[in-house]
């Protein structure tokens, strides 16, 4: 190292204002209105889901034949399906489905890959070869033709589509936790955990699984939007819920049919996918720009 | 370099040595007997007699160990023998190689137009950050990573195909058949496939040239007196590119992967609608090949970017 860089080091700069991390999280998060936007979308999301028998004007599974395909009206106001079913009522139905899966989903992978990648970062090693080659292999195939193949194979119904969207995404949780802990355990703190007697559990658990927290819940929201795009794809396909449950994925394949004459039935649903995921996502990205310490200091 | 490349090489291929370890064992998942694989029905078994059982068993070497079966289903795949299938009653390597390259000439057009695009777009707005295109730009780029696949299909299917009467809905032809209708007929799946990867190429092209743009270097650059577009193309643009491709690696699983939606949305003979076809036959040997050789397409270029990767940051052959 030159002299010239060795003085630079030594200069003092002026410590920024001390602000707590909390004030900073909520300031920046807050900042920016395309991300309360979609705070607010998620929030009547969560509503919706949680209060769809009181908020449907009727019965999503069972329709009036006489009213079938409907156009949108006072009465029903996105029209009605092929049985006569109100298309609002699946619609806030289909919101169920989506939160259900999405959470699920994310909690199974979230957890599996988070394990996966803090034993094979914190232990190296074979273990940690063997592991993070495993999820190589995962990496390999496209997240939905995993999920499409693991759905066959096990048979279709909402719980072998979250186990098989759970196996698909928890390769993206490893690879993830597994650069932080290589990160985290050089951490002075974990040296001198163990020199006091920590036990390898205790590092891990007390240590470095809470400091990687942050980014992991950055990735978390962004995965909910693919995993609900995934998810609304293999409905598409036919996979996952079955009839007469509301999916919005099988709402948009099933209007495909009267795409000429009744274009909402496939255009409300996808909408709501939509506007679903890009809530996620830019939350995600407020997340991430609130929780990033890289930015401390910028924003 | 080489020694670099060396290590790649062993570890892509432990790698599609664990690929085909998953795609063997998932499909030993089917609940009940494995000879459902090969039969394609559990209705079928139930009405048969132990003897004929055993003979099935026997035929399809499922009385020996499941590693000897591994063994033997590794041997047969190597050598080309990917089975019959259930459903179309052909060899399943003649049913993927009629479809294969109808998959690639849509997929590859898609990826060649979201990475190009996607790098073209991002790069402008983060050349003119702030203005009107910057805008435009991040706007289509969220609502890239934001739209279902197959429904942007449905909208484009309903206004350039149904309403205006532009585009045909759906099919495919051959190229070599008919040009021009080929080309009409790829515009709006190749949209549909492209569209996410663009948006996600986009984004991150963006970013990193932002970042990349504040360096040092670049305002030296800029001092001694260099054009833009020598600034921006030999200096910015290639450093910025280093993350990007990366998410090239990855953009071809989305092309697979969404292949499966619009050849759906598009009645397109393709890879992508025979193994959904064959989700719902319960084919399982189609099923079991055709995931194994897009999986292995995928990590053959992901190996391919690697090596580009090292080849372009020699930080990242030392570690």
């Amino acid at each position: 190292m030159s002299a010239a860089s060795q003085s630079q080091t030594v200069q003092f700069q002026e410590a920024p204002p001390r602000v707590s991390e909390w004030k900073r999280f909520r300031r920046v998060f807050f900042q920016r209105k395309i991300v309360l936007f979609g705070l607010v979308v998620l929030l009547l999301l969560f509503f919706t889901a949680a209060f769809a028998p009181w908020i449907a004007p009727y019965d999503p599974y069972r329709g009036n034949m006489a009213d079938s395909l409907q156009h949108p009206s006072k009465k029903y106001w996105l029209g009605t399906d092929i049985q006569g079913r109100d298309v609002l009522s699946r619609l806030i139905f289909g919101a169920r489905t989506t939160v259900m899966v999405g959470f699920l989903t994310v909690l199974m992978a979230a957890s599996a890959g988070m394990i996966m990648g803090l034993t094979a970062g914190y232990f190296g090693g074979m273990t940690g070869t063997v592991i993070m080659r495993f999820v190589d292999s995962l990496m390999a195939f496209p997240m939905l033709l995993l999920a499409l193949v693991l759905a066959a194979v096990l048979g279709s119904g909402i719980h072998n589509v979250i186990i098989a969207l759970g196996v698909a995404t928890t390769p993206g949780y490893a690879r993830v936790m597994y650069g932080l802990t290589l990160s985290l355990r050089e951490n002075d703190y974990v040296t001198a955990s163990r020199a006091m007697g920590a036990t390898d559990r205790q590092i891990m658990l007390r240590h470095i699984l809470p400091n990687s927290l942050p980014p992991v819940i950055v990735l978390v929201t962004l995965q909910l939007g693919n995993i609900i795009l995934a998810e609304a794809g293999l409905s598409f396909l036919g996979i996952g819920i079955k009839p007469p449950g509301a999916a919005w994925g099988a709402m948009v394949f099933d209007g495909y049919r009267y795409l000429l004459t009744h274009p909402v039935l496939s255009f409300a649903p996808g909408l709501a996918i939509m506007l679903v995921v890009f809530a996620f996502n830019m939350v995600g990205d407020g997340l991430r720009d609130a929780l990033d310490p890289r930015l401390r200091g910028l924003l | 370099m080489t020694a670099y490349i060396v290590r790649r090489l062993v570890m892509a291929v432990f790698v599609l040595f664990m690929v085909t370890l998953v795609v063997f064992f998932v499909m030993r998942l089917i609940p009940g007997d494995p000879l459902i694989i090969f039969l394609g029905q559990s209705a079928q078994l139930g009405s048969m007699s132990a003897e004929e059982l055993e003979h099935l068993r026997k035929e399809y070497g499922l009385d020996k160990p499941i590693v000897v079966q591994y063994v033997n289903w590794l041997r047969d795949i190597t050598s080309g023998n990917l089975g019959t299938s259930i459903y179309y009653r052909e060899k399943v390597g003649k049913l993927l190689m009629e479809r294969f390259p109808i998959t690639l000439h849509i997929g590859l057009t898609a990826y060649v137009v979201a990475n190009g695009l996607g790098v073209l777009l991002g790069l402008l707005a983060a050349v003119r950050r702030g203005t009107w295109i910057d805008a435009v730009a991040t706007t289509f780029a969220n609502v890239g990573i934001t739209i279902p696949v197959f429904w942007l299909g449905l909208l484009l299917m309903y206004v350039l195909g149904l309403k205006l009467g532009w585009l045909p809905i759906s099919g495919y032809t051959s190229p070599f058949q008919n040009f021009w209708l080929s080309m009409k007929q790829i515009i709006m799946p190749v949209a549909c496939l492209s569209v996410t990867g663009l948006a996600v190429i986009a984004r991150q092209t963006r970013s990193s040239m932002l970042e990349v743009i504040r360096q040092d270097y670049i305002r030296t650059a800029w001092s001694k007196g260099l054009g833009e577009r020598l600034v921006i193309m030999r200096h910015a643009l290639k450093n910025s590119l280093i993350p990007v491709i990366t998410l090239m690696g990855i953009g071809l699983g989305l092309v697979f992967g969404g292949s499966v939606l619009v050849e759906t949305v598009f009645a397109i003979p393709g890879v992508g609608r025979l193994l959904v076809s064959s989700v719902f036959a319960k084919d399982y040997v189609v099923i079991q090949s055709g995931t194994l050789i897009i999986a292995s397409i995928i990590v053959m270029i992901n190996l391919i970017v690697d090596i580009a990767y090292g080849w372009l940051d020699p930080r990242i052959r030392y570690t």
